[in-house]
């Protein structure tokens, strides 16, 4: 409970003389690691085995598109054919973005309902760039980036004024106006309900059509892995770890003499331009922007993932969004099928609502399985005895509010 | 000049739908400590059963739209005292998951009525007078807004009533003020859960059918959009004060009907005066006072 905020002390009391620049870069930069210990030697042994197992799985899922590989049921084609590309390359991306909401409510603690504004915002002011610009693709991605830093920047110095429900209605406020303005379409901007599409005029051929979709699937991975890095080596820093204090006792912080807003704009921020990033590729992915993208709807989906995978758990949201969205397209097309078309109404039409499964198994994994997947590894390792002590994740869940 | 009373009373109307759904989310987060986002659910219950009840009835006669409001009103409160029974008790004291499972559950209840009535709005009417204006001081008045009005009113009357004079009333009181003392007097407190979710769900009922009336239809998706003024109109309102939630609603609802018609701009002037709202008094216009950081 108090490891981190002792922690924070040690440092703190180390860097007062410090400049603002030297804090700045003393504060994005890991704490010292405490020195060997008794326990120290399975611990490496067991990051060195995590890191190889991640190694793994990252050249596995590299290859995938070269690969033939069936999953009936799971990929609607074989793995290097496009239908099956683009769903895996969906499913990337969906954990990517529930990655940067656990930013937020895994790490600092925020529980924002506005988080899709940023993925939104990424997505159609980079669409509009295309469209109406006629920049080249790296130019307009680096403009939105700016504009998406901007925004974040902006809102969420408003926000965090106001901390707990206060802060969770201003996000979903400043959403909810987000998603107005893309919805009202000022002078055709944002092509209203229908969504605007992707101007494939500036882009880089070899990430135009249906052909390319591996190269697409590659942007996924590569938006996947760069995405974790960061989150991985914002939670490591120091101003990770003042966030992780200020989430769990803000009190406690503030008597040390720190201040928790600027962690917590930071997290906010970060998270929010690395949802922007999410968005962009979403963009080229789908070959446009929805209005869904900003709607509340869509954070609430990925409040959903994080809490499936786990709150507190890197790994865990990525499952998480992964498998939500897997869920969601093959319950889609389960629905079609002649097996459930031919039920009666009263097993057709809940069977056929993909959303009504998904909120079922939401709640049931709630109500029976507190933790998500990462508390039911978590139990499933301290039954065995085995395994490193992992943060609870119902402890960091009840510390959002 | 009649349009400016007008856009007023038809602001007033707008707010007596909102004050129905926000009022209830104000008594539970306030003796809670939970937002409910199932609330748009038990709306939209109401609202479609209430459609159901008024066509079989006949929509043109005063009784059925009589009998639509009293089955949206059952309907809400029976949903909602169900969902706090099998949701939200066995969560007892963890906030944030009663929450998700609120969460949850309007996900799933807001796609099974898709499945059921289909996305489209079904376009709805009333008995002949509603669907008629009255003449006040040359302003054309549609009738639907008084009876919304009245509506309102007597509900909000009523709950005063409530809150105030009777033995329950009082124990929800002084649950929103300390629940952790009233516990230790000995009052089983969570009966008193209990009824706040059946009355908030009632008030919420009766608001879906309201709301079909005002806006003209019913669908599935009615409660979605709904639900995030309710929510916006109890936090400037100040979460846990039902004083607050009648305040706030007619303020969001007149200054939205005014900032559409001169420059269509309601939703953002609401999301500003929201802002404004919260950064001068974190607590909200009448609610106690909360840590700000």
């Amino acid at each position: 409970m108090s490891a981190s905020t002792e922690e924070l002390k040690d440092q703190h009391e180390g860097r007062q003389g410090l400049s603002a620049k030297d804090r700045l870069r003393a504060s994005l930069t890991p704490p010292p690691k405490p020195g060997p210990s008794a326990s120290g030697q399975p611990a490496a042994r067991r990051r060195l085995i995590g890191g190889a197992a991640a190694a793994v799985g990252v050249v596995v899922l590299a290859l995938l598109p070269l690969l033939n590989i069936q999953l009936p049921g799971i990929l609607p084609t074989a793995t290097y054919q496009p239908g099956a590309l683009q769903l895996m390359a969906l499913c990337m991306l969906m954990g990517a973005a529930a990655l940067t909401y656990h930013l937020l409510i895994g790490v600092a603690g925020l529980l924002s309902f506005g988080h899709a504004l940023y993925v939104g915002a990424g997505a159609y002011v980079l669409g509009i760039l295309l469209e109406r610009t006629g920049m080249g693709l790296v130019p307009a991605m680096l403009v939105t980036l700016l504009v998406v830093v901007i925004l974040a920047n902006i809102t969420g110095a408003v926000a965090l004024r106001v901390s707990g429900i206060p802060f969770a209605m201003v996000t979903l406020a400043f959403a909810q106006a987000g998603s107005v303005l893309v919805r009202r379409n000022p002078e055709g901007a944002t092509g209203g309900e229908e969504g605007l599409s992707l101007n494939t005029e500036q882009i880089p051929a070899f990430l135009v059509g249906v052909s390319n979709t591996r190269n697409l699937y590659w942007l996924a991975l590569a938006v996947l892995i760069i995405v974790f890095a960061v989150v991985s080596w914002i939670q490591n820093s120091r101003a990770g770890h003042l966030a992780e204090a200020v989430r769990e006792n803000e009190n406690r912080v503030r008597v040390l003499g720190l201040k928790p807003y600027l962690a917590k704009l930071l997290i906010f921020v970060v998270g929010g331009t690395l949802a922007g990033c999410v968005g962009m590729v979403h963009l080229l992915l789908q070959s446009g922007a929805v209005p869904r993208t900003v709607s509340a709807d869509f954070t609430i989906t990925l409040l959903v993932m994080v809490v499936l995978g786990g709150v507190g758990s890197r790994w865990g949201a990525v499952v998480g969004g992964v498998l939500y969205t897997l869920l969601d397209q093959r319950l889609t097309v389960l629905a079609q099928s002649e097996a459930i078309q031919s039920m009666p109404a009263l097993f057709r039409v809940p069977l056929s609502e993909p959303l009504f499964l998904l909120g079922t198994l939401f709640v049931l994994v709630v109500l029976f399985m507190p933790g998500g997947l990462a508390g039911f590894v978590r139990r499933l390792s301290a039954r065995t005895g085995g395994g490193r002590p992992r943060k609870d994740p119902v402890k960091v869940l009840e510390q959002a509010e | 000049m009649s349009t400016i009373l007008l856009l007023l009373v038809t602001g007033i109307g707008l707010g007596a739908v909102y004050f129905l759904v926000a009022s209830g989310l104000s008594l539970i987060y306030g003796l809670m400590g939970v937002l409910n986002f199932a609330h748009g659910a038990f709306l939209t219950l109401g609202a479609l059963i209430g459609w159901e009840t008024a066509r079989i009835m006949g929509a043109d006669s005063w009784g059925g739209f009589a009998l639509s409001l009293l089955v949206g009103c059952l309907v809400g409160a029976l949903l909602a005292a169900l969902t706090e029974f099998v949701l939200i008790r066995p969560l007892y004291e963890r906030h944030i998951e009663q929450v998700l499972v609120t969460v949850g559950l309007n996900l799933a209840a807001i796609a099974l009525f898709e499945g059921i009535w289909g996305t489209d709005p079904v376009f709805i009417q009333g008995p002949t007078w509603m669907g008629m204006t009255t003449d006040v001081l040359g302003a054309q008045i549609p009738n639907h807004l008084f009876i919304t009005i009245l509506v309102a009113g007597l509900v909000l009357a009523g709950m005063v009533l409530f809150l105030k004079r009777t033995r329950y009333g009082m124990i929800i009181r002084a649950g929103v003020e300390n629940r952790s003392m009233v516990t230790a007097l000995g009052i089983d407190v969570r009966r008193a859960f209990t009824l706040v979710f059946t009355i908030g769900g009632a008030a919420a009922g009766l608001g879906g059918v309201l709301a079909s009336h005002y806006f003209g239809y019913v669908s599935p998706l009615l409660g979605g959009s709904l639900l995030i003024f309710a929510f916006i109109v109890t936090v400037i309102g100040g979460l846990g004060s039902l004083a607050g939630a009648a305040v706030a609603s007619v303020l969001v609802g007149v200054l939205q009907q005014f900032a559409n018609y001169y420059w269509s701009i309601g939703d953002f002037v609401v999301v500003i005066l929201l802002a404004v709202v919260l950064l001068t008094r974190p607590s909200g216009l009448m609610g106690r006072k909360v840590a700000t950081a």
